[in-house]
């Protein structure tokens, strides 16, 4: 149970990323404080947003057929942030849709223990909607992919496009981002973290890179 | 929790039922789609395994199963050659010879599933012992209350019936207990046993005492042919001793919510209009049963261990005794 636990729900959701990565990490050296970096602090945050936003209606035809689905945990707050600035741009409030990818992971059979499901709630069918899936880190693509499988189940959107706000390489899937805030060159060991309000300690919407396996970066 | 047997509400920790809940909230949401079904379990094999008649677990078993795309399949035992150890043990390890990553056990003697668990591969999951047990029917009534309730902590919750014959009643007592409820039960002195209270619950004889400001009210299914006579004089005298209805119901509290694990005999542990209206929440605990038991499957399907014969487990087990 306790290993279950050990994923909380308020589990900063960058982490999930790295997940394709946590076979070649080596084991964190105890005695080695955790060493965080931010590479994008709140203000760098929205206006990469506000840029996406931009994009995003350039890039839509039919601006009334859209819909955002977000990725719990760290989409959630992007795309309420995407909503409105796509409502302050088009005067139209895009509908947004949360879409837990757990129950469709491709590593199901071989963890130990099963993830801790988050909270799905789609307010209505994808048929015929230009959907952009919003994530905060994406990197081996695989919860994409999951996410793809996820959104078919819900009906058949006319297109899929992916937002990411972190971009970090080492995808082991062929998976193409449409909409990227940042991309950040990463070791594979490294974490790319995204911290909500809540988590971020006052400091507003934050990514952070903690780096692994410290014994050959230096 | 992958490969451990859900056997009895006892041997779970509040943290374990708290997780199971969660689960199971999230699982509901599924039910809700137009396609009812997820990958998860795809590829998995559940064996339904039932000594017992059991239309309604064993359905929602199935279906809880088929939602998470596993191979669910029913193997029914009727009759009564196998209550005999020898050949218990012989079904277990032919079952156990086809690979299930999870098998669901009803028996009508208590711990059945217990010596199952000892010697197959997959995990059991307890869907009724005798009088012990049956975790799952205890879980979603936890989950119907806090669907309904927003909590159960600091609840009073009465269950009305035959306590010393009904496993429900005992999953019920641990479950609601373990996660912070004031449990009271009632029933004729005939259905209580002596020892009850040693469970920290309080037992009543007088209905009105028991429902006396109750935020959920349980009525046990009775089983009329086997005890009419044994423990009551007649159906009719327990129906307007114990038999819900709306006249009674007014000690509990306003808000309060009535149920009860089915089937009903109607006019008996319910009254008519009780069965079928608010505030009886029936069809919300059938409906959250298959919730429930998808978030069970999610959790512990899958076998624990990789290799090694059930023979060999099988002997050892024996040779304990």
């Amino acid at each position: 149970m306790s290993q279950i636990d050990a994923r909380s729900p308020a589990a900063p959701a960058g982490a999930e990323e790295s997940e394709g990565s946590k076979a070649r990490r080596a084991p964190s050296d105890a005695a080695a404080p955790i060493q965080e970096r931010t590479v994008l602090d709140d203000g760098a945050i929205r206006r990469a947003l506000m840029r996406i936003a931009h994009e995003i209606v350039e890039r839509t035809e039919q601006i009334d057929r859209l819909y955002l689905v977000a990725i719990p945990n760290g989409g959630v707050p992007l795309g309420r942030i995407l909503v409105e600035n796509l409502a302050s741009l088009t005067g139209q409030v895009v509908p947004l849709g949360i879409l837990d990818t757990t129950l469709y992971r491709d590593d199901l059979a071989t963890r130990s223990a099963r993830p801790r499901l988050r909270k799905t709630e789609m307010p209505s069918s994808v048929d015929d909607r230009a959907v952009v899936i919003v994530e905060d880190v994406v990197s081996t693509g695989r919860t994409i992919r999951a996410g793809m499988d996820a959104l078919m189940d819900f009906g058949r959107p006319s297109n899929v496009r992916v937002m990411a706000l972190v971009d970090r390489g080492h995808r082991e899937l062929p998976i193409k981002i449409d909409f990227v805030g940042k991309n950040i060159p990463t070791q594979p060991e490294d974490k790319v973290i995204f911290r909500s309000e809540d988590e971020s300690g006052g400091q507003g919407l934050l990514i952070v890179v903690r780096e692994g396996g410290q014994h050959d970066r230096s | 929790m992958i490969g451990r047997d859900i056997l009895g509400i006892e041997d779970l920790s509040r943290a374990e039922i708290e997780l199971i809940l969660e689960t199971a909230e999230r699982m509901q949401e599924i039910g809700t789609r137009e396609v009812k079904k997820v990958p998860t379990l795809r590829g998995r094999t559940l064996i339904n395994l039932f000594f017992e008649p059991s239309t309604r677990t064993q359905t929602s078993f199935e279906i809880a199963g088929k939602r998470l795309a596993a191979d669910v399949v029913n193997f029914s035992v009727s009759g009564s050659s196998v209550t005999k150890r020898e050949t218990l043990l012989d079904t277990a390890k032919t079952l156990d010879a086809m690979d299930p990553d999870c098998v669901i056990v009803r028996h009508k003697v208590a711990g059945v599933p217990h010596r199952l668990a000892a010697v197959l591969g997959a995990p059991v999951i307890n869907a009724g012992d005798g009088a012990h047990e049956h975790p799952s029917q205890a879980l979603l009534d936890l989950l119907t209350v806090k669907e309904q309730k927003g909590r159960i902590e600091g609840l009073t919750v009465t269950i009305v019936g035959d306590i010393a014959h009904s496993r429900v009643a005992r999953s019920n007592i641990y479950g609601f207990s373990k996660l912070g409820a004031e449990v009271r039960v009632a029933g004729p002195p005939t259905m209580l046993p002596a020892e009850i209270e040693s469970l920290g619950v309080k037992s009543y004889t007088n209905l009105r005492e028991a429902i006396e400001g109750a935020d959920v009210v349980m009525a046990l299914r009775i089983q009329m042919e086997r005890l009419e006579g044994a423990c009551f004089p007649s159906v009719r005298e327990y129906a307007a001793t114990f038999g819900l209805d709306r006249k009674k119901l007014r000690f509990a509290k306003e808000d309060a919510i009535v149920m009860h694990p089915g089937p009903v005999n109607r006019g008996v542990e319910l009254s008519h209009e009780l069965a079928d209206h608010r505030p009886s929440v029936i069809l919300d605990q059938v409906r959250n049963g298959v919730a429930l038991r998808m978030a069970l499957l999610y959790l512990v399907a899958g076998r624990r261990r990789k290799a090694g014969g059930v023979e060999s487990r099988a002997a050892s087990a024996t040779g304990e005794e």
